[in-house]
């Protein structure tokens, strides 16, 4: 058997076990290198075999026990072949699996697959997280302990300082009345405000000094109205883009594919994300961090369930929808005209350039102001993509004789006139 | 006394000022008739729609423009027959190549790998496992469509990602791929069916060795 280095007695207990299933049931067990099955088991069933969850063909741990080994390489091999020969075990799997065909493995060999069925007859792995949530509980506890008590010292520390600095002022003042010292101290503070008041320099400044303020104040209040940079709704499910387009490098293209080809980047209907989360029922152990969890990431999958009507115990679609009412963040007032396509695909514009580091955003959030005096800057610094891009070489090259200038920005190509996006 | 009030209402105003700019509501707007407008929006919420939804599938039996209506339904015959009987109809060019690969780049490659060697990034990562080589599967152009239309086991329908005309510039891409993966010459010089079927009987093993 080969050698492998075991960091934890759970791992190393199954081995054992598994071991001593193989020494014991060497009869029924086909004998195999589970390391080797594992790799041909993920390179070659994994599309469509899971091993504790039934996926588009059925959960394959202990399958040698349901089935002799004899049949399982016949079945493997080619199993149209087996269903046609009249097999009744063939016949009913097909039956049970709506009639899909499994692909057939003529190259993999008897020992291949005997490799494999070692792999899948390993006993289930002990739930390694039990144990490794609960040291992240106690140690997030650890830091919250610590925490308060330094705050709760803190308190004390302040609290203490307080009565001291009472206790000082009374004593100094008892032995200031004892001493016959007249006690008084209250004139200064109001003296003070009516001197302001008298000197009318002073206060003419600083109404000035005030009524700047204020003006400007006001100015970027008003500013600010009506721009929603920085918006970041909550949304029924909540999509974490960082995991999706950072760390999985999925392109932005893949979900929003309408942003290559008309006015609107459209928001992915269900379907699509079913195109990986058919497969993808619960997400893997190290994608829970310390914010969301593990299981917060799996309950978020099953709401795209229920929503699509996905019933991921038996692998189809029941038909009961729901729409997902998504919060639209990014929208232009409607007196403006906005394509998406004209920036993705005639101009080439990379959608962070609008949008910000969207992969790196675990809640999306709007990047942009979206004003006009920022889609009119953008279109003044940003020279015309002509490489690749027969779209405007005629025009670009007629306007820049006229203008003598070898690049033309957007501005110059008409990117200013009003009726361009107001019409 | 007066100051501590001045002070109370300053206090009051600037936190109630301050508390607008909360970052889960979109912000106040001048004038809301112009922002939004009686018609319907994209992806709208309204009486009218089924589920409230402006976002709509089309009805049964519809096409959109530009589409063609395709012939096969998502059985194991027409995937059979699909993969035997369906052409390219667009003429092996690099333009038609150029945006394959930039399709693929964009749908397939995620799974598939860039090269089609069914190393994606995905599958690096153990999100998906046993996506194969093109190398390795017996596939036609008329399969490959097929696939990208219906999906095939766990791969989903790419036909709402894409149109017509990019999906047979992906197919005539991926067949490509393919080529290269078994180390032929693509566009094949001779006609099409010898080297389909001589394609077919290399071992994979073989292929595979080449690359």
């Amino acid at each position: 058997m080969k050698k492998v280095n075991y960091r934890n007695l759970s791992s190393c207990f199954s081995f054992l076990l598994l071991a001593l299933l193989l020494t014991f049931s060497a009869t029924t067990f086909a004998q195999g290198d589970p390391a080797a099955g594992e790799k041909l088991f993920k390179s070659n069933c994994a599309a469509c075999h899971k091993l504790d969850k039934k996926a588009v063909g059925p959960a394959l741990r202990g399958v040698s026990e349901k089935y002799d080994t004899e049949w399982l390489h016949d079945w493997i091999r080619d199993s149209q072949a087996l269903i046609k020969s009249g097999d009744a075990k063939a016949k009913q799997i097909f039956e049970d699996y709506n009639k899909s065909v499994m692909t057939s493995f003529p190259q993999l060999s008897n020992e291949d697959i005997d490799n494999i069925l070692a792999y899948t007859d390993q006993p289930k792995p002990e739930p390694k997280q039990t144990e490794a949530s609960s040291t992240t509980v106690t140690a997030n506890n650890d830091a919250g302990v610590t925490n308060t008590i330094i705050l709760v010292a803190l308190t004390m520390v302040f609290l203490l300082l307080v009565v001291l600095l009472y206790l000082v002022n009374k004593t100094l003042r008892n032995i200031a009345v004892a001493n016959g010292v007249d006690y008084e101290g209250k004139e200064e503070g109001v003296s003070l405000c009516k001197a302001f008041v008298k000197n009318q320099f002073l206060l003419l400044v600083s109404a000035i000094v005030l009524l700047l303020v204020s003006a400007y104040l006001m100015f970027a209040y008003f500013m600010q109205v009506g721009v929603d940079q920085g918006y970041q709704p909550v949304q029924p499910i909540h999509y974490s883009h960082k995991i999706h387009a950072g760390d999985n490098k999925i392109d932005c293209n893949y979900c929003h594919s309408s942003a290559r080809r008309s006015k609107t980047s459209g928001v992915p209907s269900l379907n699509v994300c079913m195109n990986c989360h058919k497969n993808i029922s619960e997400v893997a152990e190290d994608t829970g961090n310390e914010e969301y969890s593990k299981e917060f990431y799996d309950a978020e999958i099953a709401k795209l369930y229920d929503a699509v009507g996905w019933d991921a115990e038996n692998m189809q679609y029941t038909g009961e929808t729901k729409p997902v009412k998504w919060i639209r963040i990014h929208n232009l007032p409607d007196f403006v005209y906005f394509n998406h396509s004209q920036h993705v695909t005639v101009a080439g514009i990379e959608c962070q350039k609008c949008h910000g580091q969207v992969e790196e955003m675990e809640i999306m959030e709007q990047f942009a102001p979206l004003t006009m005096g920022w889609c009119i800057n953008c279109h003044k610094e940003t020279n015309i993509k002509l490489k690749d891009n027969k779209y405007y070489e005629k025009i670009h090259k007629e306007l820049s004789k006229k203008y003598g200038i070898e690049k033309l920005t957007a501005a110059e190509m008409g990117g200013l006139e009003c009726g361009k996006c107001h019409y | 006394m007066k100051k501590i009030i001045h002070i109370t209402v300053l206090l009051v105003a600037s936190l109630t000022l301050v508390s607008c700019f909360q970052k889960d509501k979109p912000n106040y707007q001048y004038f809301p008739q112009m922002y939004i407008s009686p018609s319907y929006e994209t992806y709208g919420e309204y009486e009218l729609f089924p589920n409230q939804m402006e976002a709509m599938t089309p009805p049964e039996n519809t096409i959109p423009r530009g589409w063609k209506p395709f012939d096969y339904k998502n059985t194991f015959e027409d995937r059979a027959r699909a993969k035997d009987e369906l052409k390219n109809p667009l003429s092996i060019s690099s333009k038609n190549l150029d945006n394959g690969k930039k399709m693929y780049d964009l749908y397939c490659a995620v799974c598939h790998g860039a090269k089609g060697d069914g190393q994606g990034i995905l599958v690096k990562r153990e999100k998906f496992l046993g996506v194969p080589s093109y190398a390795d599967r017996d596939i036609t152009e008329g399969s490959t469509y097929y696939t990208i239309m219906y999906g095939l086991n766990t791969m989903g329908s790419h036909a709402s990602q894409t149109n017509e005309k990019e999906r047979w510039q992906i197919t005539m891409y991926v067949q490509k791929l393919r080529a290269n993966l078994k180390g032929e010459e693509f566009p094949p010089k001779t006609t099409s069916e010898e080297e389909v079927t001589n394609a077919e009987n290399n071992p994979v093993v073989e292929a595979n060795n080449q690359h």
